[in-house]
């Protein structure tokens, strides 16, 4: 059948199944190079692979909770908005989230993926405890820091290429409330954002969108968001006595595809200005509900579906900090010059981090969609040039077009993965559409 | 209200574990009816992490008629909400040669749902209160070529829904019809079914769970369904008989 990532683009006829116990997906990896399927919101080609792609959704069930460390056990396809249902209510949280709610544990752990908080706590892998992951022999390995602590290293960021994720342990963080307090500082141009995320390094969220079209002194003018997990003193009173119920929104969504010309510069520069003196009217404190700050988009189902039936892509990368001022000037510039802006242009400042494979590292990440087309297929890789150009590197949950030169230029540690996923015999049975174009 | 248990019967079925997470969401404590329901071991594990509910497992076969009351005397608790999801679509072709084959459809879809719900039904009256749901199909709506051993079976199940509504109305009992239309499960894995007009499991949980709410009589997972169905019964029967639908 046809599938794709979130992005809907690229689209391949794949075959697809789902197993729904240990023997049969066992069984199901002699059907050729197979790779794991999460809840397919990578955006590119990550969770596809035409010989047999493995839905993951019948592996959901939740194994154990510990309400006094926070260890929560469960199958890789229990999704991020069903740890939230049931532990919210309880005093727990996600200790790291994407920015929707609709991925699956084993796809938040194959992408190491990385939050808000990400200066403060690290990325998802520092909560995980253990993980159960099914080789190329069909072998079910426990591994761990301690115990196959390379199988494990490998595993987080790993992209599913090195087997798959079966079950894992995670940490919740505990919280007193499902409200987020809030503050919105306007930032007149980049430099100005780089300054509110280097003094706000103990805030436990930060988070910047940027109006990626401002030029000249403007550019890079952003808002700013920093947050904080409400305490219950933070909370008006009447509100202490239920400190978990926020609101249930009516979702809105997106039933059929918008013609792509809608997402063209004019548009999107409307939608930048507007957003910017929406946001800015709001400037300030504000106490906002879980939902809201991490998963605004998540209110809209299926938003993939305005970029029309071309489908869009991301382009993320991170640049080292010492570069990090240079090269967003550099990436900024060239986005406006070619007016193809984005409509959702997100900043965020990492930490500091050690992995075999993981996406993140000490510096400023940079994340911009685009409608698929001749143009901003170009302007894409100028900007992988530039990204190069100032040392940084790219996120493969994002991807869906890069070339293998351009990730073996960005990242030496991409020959090391491939000799190891060679070493183990990972790459004869796991494969991606993803990780034959980057030839991993 | 939402301490009350809910019975699942046919609780191994992707739609009943869907309606089993939908009350269980809510705090109800869940009773799981299955063949062979040691292999629902992860099922209700999952159920008590999820929701910090009580979940029991039960052996119930719906062609073993003798044991129903049997199997009610040893539930923890005689439930609220007893929800029926037994089916077997069967193979047509078979069930058109093989009279063994078409009997066991016609008992799994018809008297098996009917027998338990009876006998749930003077248990509620009884109390005076309860809720059946019985997963019916649109199959039962008009027989079809290619099905009508289930289809006809489902017609009797939803016809005897209608009588236990209209009879227990007046004891405080309540029941629901519920006419699936296409769902992603199980028994429909190998089907090519069109999108727009197949509900996922966790669309019928929710559905299930306003309409016991809500106290609604028949409904349809997807409102689409009433329209094709309101086309498909109204075709005159001249022209029907030449179709292949
Ligand atoms: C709106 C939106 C916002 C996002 N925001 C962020 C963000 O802030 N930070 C961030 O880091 N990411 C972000 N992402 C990316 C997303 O978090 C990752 O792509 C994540 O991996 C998706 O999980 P999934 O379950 O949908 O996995 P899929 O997309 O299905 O798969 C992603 C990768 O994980 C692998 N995988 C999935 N399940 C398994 C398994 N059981 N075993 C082995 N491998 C597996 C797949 O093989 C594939 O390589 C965002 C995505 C969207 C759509
Ligand atoms: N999927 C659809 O499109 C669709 C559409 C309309 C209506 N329905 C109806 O919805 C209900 C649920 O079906 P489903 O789609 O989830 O399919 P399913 O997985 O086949 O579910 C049917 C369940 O009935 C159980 N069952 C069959 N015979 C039984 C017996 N003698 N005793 C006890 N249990 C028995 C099966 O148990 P085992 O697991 O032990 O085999 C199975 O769990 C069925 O009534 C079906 O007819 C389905």
């Amino acid at each position: 059948m046809k599938l794709s990532g979130w992005g809907r683009f690229p689209t391949h006829d794949v075959a697809l199944s789902a197993p729904r116990s240990e023997a049969a997906l066992q069984a199901q990896l002699a059907e050729g190079a197979a790779i794991a399927r999460g809840n397919g919101r990578a955006y590119g080609d990550s969770a596809l692979s035409q010989t047999n792609t493995v839905h993951m959704r019948h592996f959901a069930h939740m194994l154990s909770f510990d309400d006094k460390t926070g260890v929560l056990q469960a199958e890789a396809g229990v999704l991020a908005a069903d740890i939230i249902d049931s532990f919210l209510p309880r005093g727990w949280f996600l200790p790291v989230t994407p920015g929707t709610k609709f991925v699956t544990l084993g796809g938040m752990i194959a992408a190491d993926v990385h939050g808000k908080n990400h200066h403060a706590d690290g990325s998802f892998g520092n909560f995980v405890d253990w993980i159960d992951v099914m080789g190329p022999d069909g072998k079910v390995t426990r591994c761990s820091r301690r115990k196959q602590a390379t199988l494990f290293q490998w595993t987080v960021g790993g992209m599913g290429l090195t087997g798959i994720i079966l079950r894992a342990a995670i940490r919740l963080r505990p919280v007193e409330s499902g409200w987020i307090a809030q503050q919105m500082i306007q930032a007149e141009n980049l430099d100005a954002a780089m300054d509110v995320f280097e003094r706000s390094q103990d805030s436990t969220y930060s988070v910047a969108w940027i109006d990626c079209l401002s030029t000249g002194a403007a550019r890079g003018r952003s808002l700013v968001m920093l947050g904080e997990h409400a305490a219950l003193e933070d909370l008006p009173k009447p509100r202490r006595k239920m400190p978990f119920q926020t609101k249930d929104k009516r979702k809105l969504s997106v039933p059929f595809s918008l013609p792509g010309w809608l997402m063209n510069g004019l548009t999107v520069r409307a939608f930048n200005a507007l957003y910017y003196w929406n946001g800015s009217r709001k400037a300030g404190e504000s106490l906002v509900d879980w939902d809201s700050y991490f998963y605004p988009l998540d209110a809209i189902l299926n938003w993939n579906r305005i970029y029309g039936r071309r489908g869009f892509a991301q382009f993320q990368c991170v640049l080292p900090l010492e570069t990090s001022r240079a090269g967003l000037n550099a990436l900024l510039e060239a986005i406006s010059e070619a007016g193809a802006g984005s409509f959702l242009a997100v900043l965020k400042r990492l930490g500091p981090q050690e992995s075999r494979f993981s996406f993140p590292m000490e510096g400023y990440t940079l994340a911009l969609d685009f409608p698929v087309n001749a143009r901003t297929l170009a302007l894409m890789d100028r900007l992988d040039a530039i990204t190069l150009d100032h040392g940084g590197r790219f996120y493969l949950a994002k991807d869906s077009r890069m070339t293998a030169e351009t990730l073996r230029a960005s990242d030496p540690r991409t020959d090391t993965f491939e000799a190891a996923r060679r070493k183990s015999g990972a790459c004869e049975t796991f494969a991606s559409e993803q990780s034959q174009r980057l030839k991993l | 209200m939402n301490n009350r248990p809910v019975l699942i019967l046919g609780a191994r079925s992707d739609m009943a574990l869907a309606i089993a997470h939908s009350f269980a969401k809510e705090g109800h404590p869940v009773q799981l009816a299955a063949r062979n329901p040691d292999d629902l071991e992860a099922a209700r594990n999952d159920l008590q992490v999820r929701y910090s509910v009580d979940v029991s497992l039960h052996a119930f076969d719906a062609l073993d008629t003798a044991g129903f009351e049997g199997f009610l005397d040893a539930l923890p608790a005689l439930p609220h909400i007893a929800v029926c999801a037994v089916g077997l679509m069967g193979e047509q072709a078979e069930n058109e040669t093989d009279s063994t084959a078409a009997t066991q459809v016609l008992r799994a879809n018809f008297e098996g749902p009917a027998l338990i719900f009876a006998a749930l039904a003077n248990r509620f009256a009884e109390r005076g209160s309860g809720t059946l749901v019985g997963i019916s199909s649109v199959a039962g709506d008009r027989g079809r070529a290619t099905n009508y051993v289930y289809g006809s079976a489902k017609a009797g199940f939803t016809a005897f829904l209608s009588g236990l509504r209209n009879r227990l109305t007046e004891h405080g009992v309540h029941v629901v019809t519920v006419l699936p239309g296409f769902v992603a499960t199980k028994m429909t894995e190998d089907l090519d079914l069109p999108a727009k007009l197949t509900a996922q499991p966790e669309e019928v949980g929710e559905a299930v769970l306003r309409a016991v709410k809500s106290k609604r009589n028949v409904i349809y997972v997807r409102k689409i369904w009433w329209l094709v169905m309101a086309i498909i019964r109204n075709i005159p029967e001249m022209i029907f008989k030449k179709l292949k639908i």
